[in-house]
């Protein structure tokens, strides 16, 4: 087990011939990702070969998702669309009825997302899609869609979920002794498919994730809501980390929705939501790490 | 600002009154002299409570206007200095209401606010009396047509003799909202004229970054005299960089973690703090997951420049790029910045991990070795690295 993504999801990558799909999907299938095929409409027909990086890889450019799917039996996509583009490429795959979808990119107008979010809703909700503007999500040992270093660590029994990719990374890093069952990449953005309850409730319901570990960042009130959703229905362990308790109201920090907007969204409103939820937080990443070693020596 | 709201307005068609922005007194008397009759001179900058701090003044005439003005222009709100005035047409005001289009981030969607209790802060109102504020979610895809607009009218309350109206500002305002890229639309007060004429007497519009590909004209907003010089000149070369009050200059990869590394900087600063003023960060600067040599002495050129900034500190974890490639970068940065005429004399504390973590810090031992005495130190946890940058810019 493990969440959204496993040993049996095929994976075909939209945006395969640009640079960032070509680097990515090279570095997914090093990591034993099962990528079946890429989308790009002009350049469709075209064969692709990945064969240094994985020995059967020789992948066909289809000209849309539905197509793709057809032909491979595809049911993850992963997304490394130019911003102006990425909208109709969500459009697309939620039509062809993608199971996951995976939107890399950064920088997409955020009324862009609205109106894709909405179109998913619209056609029943039935592809799940991560980001945008996020890393991906990777099931250690069995899968990986999207650009989270595959070699951090190995599978292991902590869940995690975070609005920001670096902070994956240093986690799984300072954790890595113990793996991972899924880690999952929500993005950054003010406005992003799945979110950090969404991902809660895939780790309580997973046999495998017997902890959780969940980043946050100032804006909005994701976390406060996942702190309220934590309290009512997660019986895991979790342990929190919040960042931006410095930065000052009014300035985005990096992510566009990493804004402190007058007193809302503010790194210490979401703390203490989560602490008042039972979630241990973490001063700082080293010792949010620390929390979760001494709630895995006690598992 | 409230003028290039009232621009955006004016374009799609949403009534507002007549008046223009000007940079001096005389071109405020010139202004007022073609409004004619009684003007409002308004400060304008980018923040609230303008009036208060007498930034706002009635003139009777274009002579007024002018000294008005000179009155006004260069004067400082809340640290904003003012560099230019609207000097608009002055109305009487029957009734002052209250509608903003915005983002709802926590139901992905959009939002229609309302309110026939214009005037006040509506942070305030929203408190006070949540009741007299009307909040219709808006879809994203069906937008706001005439059906739309009266229902966020008809639950706000407008009477029925502005009703008409507003529907149709509304339907207006929606273009802005939609067309523009705002992620927030806002008009406060929109007010009723004796005469019966609804008007937006004062707005505000957001725009967002991400959708600069398809709004080449938005840049001519950019307010670049009053943004911070360091905060211009890092866009200039494309760094995410935000300047905060602090002595330890931060670069780090990745926006969580660099948010994450100022948490750091400032809790290790308490514990250096001089006559009670603690050590703090002196910006956020993410250098992105390539962590280039060109990136990173852009970076670290604008932080060096910085004359508050005392220490600084490197905060990588190789993901993507190698800790190897990241050690390199930053030995080119260094070259590339003694190239540019620019000698590095404030200590550097580096952090490196993740990624082929002990190949990289090797090459900065090596570098570290040729450098002077103390100038590239490395420490190779987060927390201790934050401590001692802390350290180096309390005892400087």
């Amino acid at each position: 087990m493990a969440i959204f993504l496993d040993e049996n999801s095929r994976i075909i990558v939209q945006g395969i011939t640009g640079a960032e799909g070509t680097k990515h999907t090279q570095r997914m299938l090093k990591a034993g990702a099962k990528i079946v095929g890429g989308v790009n409409a002009r350049k469709a027909g075209q064969e692709l070969d990945f064969t240094e990086f994985s020995p059967e890889a020789v992948l066909t450019v289809f000209g849309t998702v539905a197509e793709a799917m057809d032909k491979t039996g595809a049911n993850v996509s992963v997304a490394f669309v130019p911003p102006k583009f990425t909208k109709d490429a969500v459009i697309e795959a939620v039509d062809a009825g993608i199971e996951l979808l995976v939107v890399i990119t950064e920088g997409i107008p955020v009324h862009d997302t609205a109106e894709f979010w909405a179109y998913a809703q619209s056609k029943g909700n039935k592809t799940r899609i991560v980001g945008p503007n996020c890393p991906g999500v990777i099931s250690p040992g069995k899968s990986n869609a999207g650009i989270i270093p595959a070699d951090i660590t190995g599978p292991g029994p902590i869940g995690l979920v975070s609005k920001s990719g670096t902070l994956t990374y240093q986690m799984m890093y300072e954790l890595r002794d113990i793996g991972f069952s899924t880690a999952v990449g929500i993005g950054g953005d003010p406005v992003i498919g799945t979110t950090h309850i969404d991902a809660l409730e895939a780790f309580e319901a997973d046999p495998e994730t017997k902890a959780i570990v969940m980043i946050g960042e100032i804006g909005g009130d994701a976390e406060e809501r996942a702190a309220a959703y934590i309290k009512e229905h997660v019986t895991k362990p979790v342990v929190g980390y919040v960042a931006g308790f410095t930065a000052p109201e009014g300035k985005t920090m990096g992510h566009a929705g990493a804004i402190v907007s007058g007193s809302s969204g503010t790194a210490q409103a979401k703390k203490e939501a989560l602490e008042a939820a039972g979630v241990a937080v973490g001063k700082t990443p080293s010792e949010t790490a620390r929390l979760m070693r001494e709630i895995y020596q006690k598992l | 600002m409230e003028y290039q709201a009232k621009e955006l307005f004016a374009k799609h068609e949403v009534p507002v009154l007549p008046g223009s922005v000007v940079e001096t007194a005389d071109a405020a008397r010139a202004a007022a002299a073609e409004i004619g009759g009684q003007v409002v001179v308004k400060a304008q900058v980018k923040t609230g409570g303008r009036g208060k701090a007498g930034g706002v003044k009635l003139a009777e005439n274009p002579d007024e206007a002018a000294e008005k003005a000179g009155a006004i222009l260069g004067m400082d709100i809340k640290g904003h200095t003012v560099h230019r005035v609207l000097v608009t047409q002055a109305s009487d005001i029957d009734q002052e209401y209250y509608v903003s289009y915005l983002l709802d981030r926590a139901n992905r969607t959009y939002l229609a606010m309302a309110s026939v209790e214009g005037g006040m802060e509506i942070e305030q109102l929203a408190v006070e009396r949540p009741e007299a504020l009307a909040r219709i979610p808006v879809d994203a895809i069906a937008g706001v047509d005439a059906a739309k607009a009266a229902e966020i009218a008809d639950a706000a309350g407008f009477p029925a003799d502005v009703r008409d109206q507003v529907v149709d500002i509304l339907q207006k305002l929606w273009t802005v909202f939609t067309s523009e890229d705002a992620t927030l639309v806002e008009v406060n007060p929109l007010v009723k004229t004796p005469d019966g004429k609804v008007v937006a007497l004062d707005g505000k519009v957001s725009l967002d970054d991400n959708a600069e590909f398809r709004h080449e004209e938005h840049a001519q907003f950019e307010d670049k005299a009053a943004a911070d010089p360091l905060e211009a000149r890092a866009k200039e070369k494309d760094l995410n960089y935000v300047k905060l009050s602090g002595e330890v200059g931060i670069i780090g990869n990745g926006a969580g973690l660099v948010m994450s590394t100022l948490d750091v900087v400032a809790y290790a600063g308490e514990e250096f703090a001089v006559d009670g003023h603690s050590v703090k960060p002196a910006n956020f600067l993410d250098i992105g997951g390539g962590a280039s040599a060109e990136v990173m002495a852009n970076g670290l050129e604008i932080i060096l420049s910085d004359a508050e900034v005392k220490s600084v500190f490197v905060n990588v974890f190789g993901g993507i790029t190698a800790c190897d490639a990241v050690a390199n970068g930053i030995v080119h940065a260094f070259e590339l910045l003694e190239s540019r005429g620019d000698q590095v004399t404030k200590p550097l504390v580096v952090r490196l991990d993740g990624n082929n973590a002990e190949e990289g810090r090797r090459i900065l031992s090596e570098f570290a070795a040729k450098a002077p005495e103390g100038l590239i130190e490395q420490v190779d946890t987060m927390d201790g690295a934050a401590r001692r940058a802390a350290e180096l810019a309390a005892a400087k």
